[in-house]
């Protein structure tokens, strides 16, 4: 598969790994966070840690919106699709996570509740025409990458003057959740971070001029495949051990500085920025989700149905939250690998495969035992 | 024709026709549906006999005896159908035990509405499994439940094979140092029943590789290889298997995934719905762990058998106490390969 | 939530879509989101959108930065 499989050849993957070796040598080592959840599993599911040398710290960030999503609004859709009947359309991700009452959406779908699984807000669209008498919700969660998909969505559903299609708005926002990180205290001991693929190449490079200016930090959008993941490393330890802290771009066959103007139109068309939202593990950040512009809040599951947002607080052993930003690796957590397993997951960096501590577990945690 | 008079007996199926209930209450049109479309499909004495059972002739060797449901849906996709699955499922079942495969049953649970034409099409192709296999369908029931309460046609085979002295293939028997063999590429089956499910379209469509895989392990038992498990790795796909048998056996596992062989468009289908190709199941494959001395000669036997054409080694055992699956990925690291946790839901991420 | 792949556009369907073609899967996607596409381009592809074009130069230029000889002087040149 041409640009995938280049991009995982292991011959240079060894030369990279060389690079990095020999000029990773500062004796206060490279604590390096990497945002995004598909990152995450790319360097899990390769094995990149093997790679590097001990002296590189990668530290898992808070990029996987299913793991930064409250419980408190899965329990909003689960509430919609019990009490009000709807047809739930939901990313497959989301299906597993625990909720409030023992539950989730699979096991809401399991005693009956329509829950469907779509690839595509385009499939939401067709559910809703399919089912002219029965009310589909959308359960929108995600980056700025998935954003401009549900935008379309929503103007096409406007468009074609739909009455039973809406949307139970949850897309947040990268910049903010960077923010929030760089003003805690783990953010003073990062050294930089392996910036998202996918949501660059949407928001572009521009956004992180910021963080590297206003915070001293090294960022380096890094593509999705294990190579790209790779190289940007070797950027940043390059950058850092030079005192540099500045926006490089190894994605540049798919990232611009300005990033994708015309899906950015359509979501400024359609979303405007909420007051705050409540992120799980990180608290309530200001103007770091979005929400529907008046003019489309007939589209809004959340008005329409008059379900509210009720805060639930994590269970008291779990500890997603410092996990989420980088306090605490998944080993370090008291319940992972005992009371919390993919099997039976406690939080939700446990359920989703790109989550910290799924990754680790199921991919990784060969390594702790042999030390 | 017979001499006394026969009641002139209504077609109560006919090819545009649906099952109803009445097809499954035992009476009158039950017996013609058994006898019209089954007995005539799978043609042979026991059944022409009709009784509820069979007698069989007596075995020479250990009886091997297993069973397998199957409820695939949709019920015909590319390369098969669940009636050549539920054939080919407990033969394989059957043979991994070393056993040469006799005798099945087979049962169908069908749903009211069920149209006749399909279980036309579904029983000739068990029909055609089973004569290729060299087995035969001796026995079986049929039911039918109400609208709603099935998903077409569900079927169970049972099977009953003959195990000849000296060969003993068990889960528990794999040691560190023994090797590795998988017979081809894997998530064929998987992949093509699911490609037909989300209506994907490939240049040269995915087929299930659904097959009896007897001739198979009667030709690698007879090599003199020292062969210790042989498992298909159907649903929960290699990884599900590997991880068994390291289980049962108490060792862990080195794979290498380059020596993994698989076809580039299950490939294909599995970056783009986000699935790993570890645990999508496979209809016609078998994984063997054979002596480490044996290996070379094993993996060139079953390379010049027509199932078994891109046999590869694709690792070892290893002494591990915690009974990891470890691999050695692509890029040179190295992680588990781990138990299937809950349904393997495509990653949208 | 950032699976995206890369994929060839294998021809266009009226109605702002495509049909793009991975390893010889092909399958239908959105144009809503992307400009100027033609037969031929790589795209970015993430739930069943086309997000941005893939800029094959760039590419080519990064698999040759993977390889390429240590910057760092006094060392020596590392074979790629």
């Amino acid at each position: 598969m041409k640009y995938l499989d280049e991009f995982r050849d292991a011959a240079l993957a060894e030369h990279i790994s060389a690079s990095i070796t020999r000029e990773a040598t500062s004796s206060s080592g490279y604590r390096l966070m990497e945002f995004c959840g598909g990152h995450t599993h790319a360097i899990s599911r390769y094995g990149i840690t093997d790679l590097l040398p001990a002296t590189i710290r990668l530290i898992h960030g808070p990029g996987c919106p299913v793991c930064v999503l409250p419980v408190g609004r899965i329990n909003q859709a689960v509430r919609l699709v019990r009490e009000r009947d709807v047809i739930l359309c939901t990313y497959a991700d989301v299906l597993r996570v625990p909720c409030s009452g023992q539950m989730s959406l699979m096991r809401a779908r399991s005693e009956g509740a329509d829950v469907r699984m779509i690839y595509s807000t385009q499939n939401a669209l067709q559910v809703a025409r399919e089912n002219p008498e029965r009310q589909v919700v959308f359960f929108a969660i995600g980056f700025e990458t998935t954003t401009p998909p549900t935008a379309v969505a929503v103007k096409q559903a406007h468009a074609s003057g739909m009455e039973n299609f809406s949307i139970l708005c949850n897309h947040v926002l990268t910049p903010a959740a960077m923010q929030a990180i760089l003003s805690a205290r783990t953010g003073k001991m990062l050294d930089g971070f392996v910036g998202p693929a996918h949501v660059s190449t949407v928001i572009g490079s521009k956004p992180y001029e910021r963080f590297a200016a206003e915070y001293s930090k090294a960022v380096v959008i890094a593509g999705f495949e294990p190579l790209d993941v790779m190289q940007a490393i070797l950027m940043l330890v390059r950058q850092i051990n030079q005192g540099r802290a500045t926006v490089e771009n190894e994605f540049s066959r798919a990232v611009t500085r300005e990033g994708n103007l015309k899906a950015q139109k359509l979501v400024a068309e359609v979303f405007e920025l909420r007051d705050a939202f409540e992120w799980r593990g990180l608290g309530s950040i200001s103007e770091s989700a979005l929400k529907l512009r008046p003019e489309f809040s007939r589209f809004d599951a959340e008005l329409k149905f008059g379900v509210d947002y009720v805060p639930v607080r994590d269970h008291k052993a779990c500890e997603c939250a410092a996990v989420l930003c980088g306090e605490k690796r998944p080993q370090e957590c008291r319940i992972f690998g005992t009371v919390c397993t993919p099997e039976n997951p406690v939080g939700s960096c446990m359920v989703s495969s790109e989550g910290a501590c799924a990754a680790y577990y199921s991919y990784g945690r060969f390594r702790e035992e042999l030390t | 024709m017979k001499g006394d008079k026969r009641p002139m007996l209504r077609p109560l199926y006919s090819r545009r026709g649906r099952v109803e209930i009445l097809h499954g209450s035992g009476g009158r049109a039950m017996a013609q549906l058994v006898a019209e479309l089954f007995k005539v499909a799978f043609d042979n004495a026991w059944l022409e006999q009709g009784n509820d059972a069979a007698v069989l002739p007596q075995v020479s060797g250990r009886l091997v005896m297993s069973c397998d449901s199957h409820v695939v849906s949709p019920l015909f996709f590319e390369g098969g159908d669940i009636g050549c699955l539920s054939v080919h499922g407990t033969i394989n079942d059957v043979s991994m035990m070393g056993a040469q495969p006799l005798y099945l049953t087979a049962s169908f649970i069908l749903e009211e509405g069920f149209p006749f034409a399909d279980l036309e099409r579904i029983v000739a192709s068990m029909a055609s499994a089973a004569r290729d296999a060299g087995v035969s369908i001796v026995a079986g029931d049929t039911k039918v439940v109400e609208k709603g309460k099935g998903d077409g046609v569900f079927i169970t085979t049972t099977g009953i094979g003959v195990l000849r002295e000296g060969i003993v293939l068990s889960g528990d028997l794999a040691q560190p140092g023994d090797r590795i063999l998988l017979s081809g590429t894997i998530g064929d089956h998987g992949m093509a029943v699911l490609s037909r499910r989300e209506n994907l379209e490939f240049d040269a469509p995915i087929f299930s590789d659904t097959a009896p895989l007897h001739g198979l392990v009667a030709t690698m038992l007879d090599c003199g290889a020292r062969v210790r498990v042989l498992r298909d790795p159907t649903r929960g796909g290699l990884a599900t298997t590997l991880n068994e048998i390291a289980q049962q056996s108490g060792v862990g596992m080195l794979l290498n995934e380059s020596a993994i062989p698989i076809k580039k468009p299950v490939e294909a289908a599995c970056e783009f719905l986000g699935l790993d190709p570890l645990y999508v199941a496979n209809e016609g494959k078998l994984v063997a762990v054979c002596a480490p001395e044996d290996a070379v000669h094993l993996l060139e036997v079953m390379r010049a058998h027509p199932l078994a054409r891109e046999a590869a080694a694709i690792g070892e055992v290893a002494e591990d106490s915690r009974r990891f699956v470890q691999m050695n990925t692509r890029l040179g690291g190295r992680r588990i390969v781990d138990w299937l946790a809950g349904e393997p839901l495509p990653r949208i991420c | 939530m950032c699976l995206a792949i890369p994929a060839r556009i294998e021809q266009l369907i009226e109605g702002d879509s495509a049909i793009i073609n991975l390893g010889g899967m092909r399958k239908e996607i959105s144009l809503a989101l992307v400009e100027n596409i033609v037969v031929g381009d790589y795209v970015i592809v993430h739930v069943g959108y086309a997000l941005q074009k893939l800029d094959q130069e760039e590419a080519e230029h990064t698999l040759a930065l993977f390889a390429e000889m240590s910057r760092m002087a006094g060392l020596p040149d590392e074979e790629p």
